[in-house]
């Protein structure tokens, strides 16, 4: 029980910190430019395949580093050339707009890399184990990715919070106007934003692609859970989609180990399930409907906190 | 100038003449719909037009929410899904239990279940209006489309659910086996369906839905609750879905959990975005349109989805009236005669050679790609292309940049000083 708690939520935290680096990015693009990138998954799949390829040609720690980059100039030249020119447009054109986007990136990625997945797997280099608990071991990749996750987070809470970029940033996000009659460019800060924030999308992708399975429906899968983040812990708040990133990461792996049904439960106080047409959801376990959980805990806080955890009032 | 003959003319007498105007556009697409299988006989074509009619019933719900109130929904297939499934039950229900209700009336028990799941998760959707609702109908779409492989009684595991149209009661001597009245009874619902909507659009709720798309504030400075605007939107958009996924479930007598999945909603938005959201017609030239290039298209290249696509991407860019906006709109220099003029169809050239050079990249990348195992040799309009030989990539790639060159000159020649 110790060991299953304790690696639960070793791989609940992983997994929360991975949400994260893609959440955070999605979130400060969204309080900055009041875009909802609706594209932000398929970054985050561009970066898996990069790091596929890349790794494939030149080895891991380059693929870490250039795929990133290069998702993240992708993301900036869709900000300069496609968002740029719709912003007048209002939040319809945008939103549809980077709906489009991702429709053609699966498609692209389809056409480049089959519509199977592709063998991206843990490097030589990080295949060993780091340690071993209760007789278990567990790999010093998942180690890794934690380790960057969190740097990642310290350094882009140190950028924002401590430096002079961050502070001309913060001040960009919350008066535009004045910060741009203050001299400071506001329209490229914009651009570096929507930059780094998909070259985060995109080092989340480097990283989770040997982890999980790299295939084309993997921003299908992840875009509608980020969405569930964001609305979670509050639109624009980096410290709510830290809260709901990890919250989304420890549900979704609790609930996988849960072999208990809701028959069981009803035994265990002496009811009969009611049969008729639906009376398999009596039978389903917890592990089966970890999918529809996320997506659950967003509808429990729409009806009590429509605003999201750290939310500010609509 | 249309606007200085108009203020010589009485009011009352632009609105009988407009009334005129519309009743002769819906007498004319009634006898259109009348007279299609009688022109295009074969049984491919008939299936065609059956598809078509019911992506257009689809698309006019759609636009109740997109076009009418501005709300951006991305799970509208939840409800085309359920009423197609309801529907396949209940007729299954009918024919085991010998009960007197014909095909026909089936459409109205899909529309019921769509009205009646859309209010069950409207109620939560419509609590946030703008980006908002817009997360929250991906995420309770992608929740539903979740939770259906579980529920396999309802929703047929992956074989999905089967029915029989046949074996319900026949009305007026009809048996609803042959596809032709399968079509009929498609067109019947969808004139049907699309006079309803355009009612809608006319009464003091379709009016307050199109102010709260233009300006949300003020209406609910004006004394209407917003989120009631919404609701009432979202369940009439339920009702017509589900109407159009009980005329799937009885053309096809099949539902797959697919029908209600993300692929089904991106669809529709895709449709009625190039369609047109501002007028009436908008979403039905959408609906045809992306109905026959996906019967048609798919074919002939692996593509279609990305060629459909780009063309979206760039109507919200720069054609974002859609096909019914660059044919209908009354916007001097946005018109269609305006944009054709003389001066400005030079401009044709230089997108036709960007539109080719596109299109031969995309197609030799297939034959590469996803076709590899037929080789490298692609016929395209008759002519065999070696894409593994670097001559035809060169072309392509010198007719979009030399097309890109010439349009962004003329550009810059039409309007002196822009950067764009």
């Amino acid at each position: 029980m110790l060991q299953l708690l304790t690696f639960s939520v070793l791989n609940s935290v992983l997994y929360g910190m991975l949400l994260f680096l893609l959440a955070s990015g999605l979130t400060l693009i969204f309080s900055m430019m009041g875009v909802l990138n609706i594209a932000h998954a398929s970054f985050y799949m561009l970066g898996a395949y990069l790091g596929f390829e890349i790794t494939r040609l030149l080895g891991f720690w380059p693929a870490l580093v250039i795929a990133p980059l290069l998702v993240g100039v992708l993301g900036a030249l869709v900000e300069r050339f496609g968002l740029r020119r719709l912003h007048a447009r209002g939040h319809v054109a945008e939103l549809l707009f980077t709906f489009g986007l991702a429709f053609i990136i699966a498609e692209l990625v389809q056409l480049f890399w089959g519509r199977m997945p592709v063998d991206y797997r843990t490097p030589l280099e990080l295949g060993s184990t780091a340690f071993t608990l209760f007789g278990t071991s567990y790999p010093t990749f998942r180690v890794f990715i934690l380790v960057v996750a969190a740097l990642v987070f310290c350094v882009l809470l140190m950028l924002l919070t401590r430096t002079r970029i961050g502070l001309i940033v913060r001040a960009a996000l919350a008066h535009p106007k004045m910060v741009g009659m203050l001299g400071h460019d506001v329209p490229t800060i914009f651009m570096l934003v929507f930059g780094l924030g998909s070259g985060l999308a995109g080092l989340a992708g480097v990283l989770a692609g040997p982890l999980f399975v790299t295939q084309p429906s993997m921003a299908e899968t992840y875009g509608p859970i980020l969405f569930v983040i964001i609305v979670v812990g509050g639109l624009g708040s980096l410290s709510g989609a830290l809260i709901a990133s990890l919250l989304v990461g420890f549900i979704q792996t609790f609930a996988v180990s849960m072999n208990v049904s809701l028959a069981d439960a009803l035994a265990a106080i002496g009811v009969a399930a009611p049969a008729g047409m639906f009376d398999e959801i009596w039978a389903v376990t917890i592990a089966q409907i970890a999918p529809v959980l996320p997506y659950g805990l967003m509808v429990v806080l729409l009806i009590f906190r429509p605003t999201g955890l750290f939310g500010r009032r609509a | 100038m249309t606007t200085a003959v108009h203020s010589r003319i009485p009011g009352a007498i632009i609105g009988v003449t407009a009334g005129l105007r519309e009743g002769a556009a819906w007498g004319l697409g009634a006898l259109l719909l009348v007279a299609l299988p009688m022109l295009f006989r074969s049984d491919s074509s008939l299936a065609i037009l059956s598809i078509s009619g019911i992506a257009v019933v689809f698309a006019l719900s759609y636009n109740i929410l997109l076009g009418q109130t501005g709300m951006l929904s991305f799970g509208h297939a939840v409800f085309y899904g359920l009423g197609g499934f309801g529907t396949i039950h209940a007729m299954n229900l009918i024919a085991d239990a010998r009960l007197p209700i014909p095909l026909p009336v089936m459409p109205l028990i899909g529309g019921c279940i769509g009205l009646l799941s859309g209010a069950l998760l409207g109620a939560l959707a419509s609590k946030r209006g703008g980006i908002v609702f817009a997360m929250v109908t991906f995420g309770l779409g992608e929740m539903v489309s979740a939770a259906a492989p579980i529920l396999n009684r309802f929703f047929g595991g992956e074989q999905g659910v089967t029915t029989d149209r046949t074996a319900l009661p026949h009305m007026l001597g009809l048996g609803f086996g042959p596809q032709l009245q399968i079509y009929y009874l498609i067109a019947a619902w969808c004139l049907l369906s699309a006079g309803a909507i355009r009612f809608i659009a006319g009464t003091a709720f379709g009016q307050i839905a199109r102010a709260a798309r233009e300006n949300p504030e003020r209406i609910e400075f004006i004394g209407y609750g917003m989120r009631r605007v919404r609701f009432t939107a979202f369940c009439l958009a339920s009702f017509f879905a589900g109407i159009a996924g009980a005329l799937t479930a009885i053309n096809f007598e099949i539902m797959t959990v697919a029908n209600l999945g993300a692929q089904q909603s991106t669809m529709v938005v895709l449709a009625t975005y190039i369609g047109g959201l501002d007028f009436f017609v908008g979403p039905i030239i959408g609906a045809v349109l992306v109905s026959v290039m996906q019967v048609s298209l798919s074919d002939v290249t692996g593509g279609w989805q990305l060629y459909l696509g780009l063309l979206f991407v760039l109507g919200v860019m720069y054609a974002p009236g859609g096909i019914a906006g660059l044919l209908l709109t009354s916007q001097p220099g946005e018109r269609l005669r305006d944009r054709m003029a003389p001066r400005r169809l030079v401009l044709l050239a230089p997108l036709l050679a960007i539109a080719a050079g596109g299109v031969l990249a995309i197609e030799m990348a297939y034959q590469l790609g996803l076709r590899s195992q037929d080789g490298t040799v692609r016929r395209l309009a008759g002519i065999p292309i070696d894409c593994a030989s670097p001559f035809p990539w060169l072309v392509a790639a010198t007719l979009v940049v030399g097309g890109g060159a010439i349009l962004r000159r003329a550009a810059s020649r039409a309007h002196p000083g822009s950067t764009r």
